[in-house]
């Protein structure tokens, strides 16, 4: 069974890690994703080779989702091309660790800019494509450190806060348009990047995990196909939490 | 027959606010107008942008309040009304 057979899905910061896990498992559900990435032509090559290998199609789409005229180009491309969007996941991210003495406001300001500006952008430009179709599943990528805060993250928790607020008042403004909107709030991912900094920085918080591991990319991208599909038509203004009972 | 892009836009225009395109001048605005309140603005933009094909930014679906103010505006994303 295909969950996602022929929705049209944008997901944004599919190069690697969580992003990329989404758009895979997407594409094995049928999807026609849209999968975005800031460096042109980084994506061809694995793009090519989902689509060939899955029932869905693969298609790279490469802009910056914080230079906002791009991001809108990009929708309006979709747009023109398949004459709907039934899915976005605000996954593009970037994340720092640092102590509170040591975060320069260069970097928090950057952080407000990618996290939470352009997630925004997108959400406002895609659910006023969606209100015409009165329908549509707009996926926030939030993080349990939001809701429970730890040390040396104070920039990252500040904007995933922010993205949980945005998906909880977006949803009830886009209720009335069968526009749903869910945050996704991992807990710590075996993704390349978290690992080196695991094992690196902090490599004892696996006792604070309840189940003894960290999560597979692939374990967040199923909640994210359950909240893109139809399975979860009467799902909105949730922060699922998947992190496999940690505690920080 | 085609239609130019003029006669499109006054259609809009009168199919929203129920009115006839010879009532449409240059104080037809949102001072001018009873019913122009924000729900019709918003309808009267997406009626635009789904017949021309762009989307607009914020700003400019704020600043929609004129018909004379959204053929400029509409001129900003390649759409000559005329």
């Amino acid at each position: 069974m295909e969950l996602l057979k022929e929705k049209v899905c944008l997901v944004t910061g599919t190069s690697k890690g969580i992003g990329k896990s989404i758009a895979e498992a997407f594409a094995k559900e049928g999807a026609v994703v849209y999968a975005n990435a800031r460096t042109p032509k980084c994506l061809d090559d694995w793009a090519f080779e989902l689509s060939n290998k899955n029932q869905g199609k693969v298609i790279p789409l490469y802009f910056d989702i914080t230079d906002l005229k791009a991001a809108r180009d990009a929708v309006m491309k979709i747009r023109s091309d398949e004459g709907r969007i039934d899915v976005l996941v605000n996954n593009a991210g970037m994340v720092t660790y640092e102590m509170i003495p040591m975060v320069q406001m260069e970097t928090f300001k950057e952080m407000f800019e990618v996290n939470v500006v352009g997630a925004f952008n997108l959400l406002q430009i895609v659910s006023r494509l969606m209100t015409r179709q009165k329908s549509g599943s707009i996926i926030n990528m939030a993080s349990i450190v939001a809701d429970r805060g730890a040390k040396g993250q104070v920039s990252y928790a500040t904007t995933k806060g922010a993205i949980i607020a945005l998906t909880k008042s977006a949803a009830k403004e886009l209720a009335p348009n069968q526009i749903r909107v869910n945050a996704v709030a991992p807990g710590m991912v075996s993704t390349k990047r978290f690992v080196e900094v695991f094992e690196n920085k902090f490599s004892d918080k696996i006792n604070n995990i309840g189940m003894g591991r960290l999560a597979d990319p692939q374990e967040i991208a199923d909640l994210c196909v359950f909240l893109a599909s139809d399975m979860s038509g009467y799902v909105t203004g949730q922060i699922i939490g998947i992190d496999g009972s940690t505690e920080l | 027959m085609n239609m130019s892009t003029l006669e499109t836009y006054n259609s809009i225009f009168a199919e929203i606010f129920q009115v006839k395109e010879e009532e449409l001048n240059t104080d037809f605005n949102s001072d001018n107008v009873e019913k122009w309140d924000s729900v019709c603005q918003l309808s009267l933009v997406t009626n635009m942008e789904d017949t021309f094909d762009v989307m607009l930014d914020p700003e400019d679906i704020i600043g929609f309040k004129s018909y004379e103010i959204g053929k400029s505006i509409l001129a900003k994303y390649d759409v000559e009304i005329s």
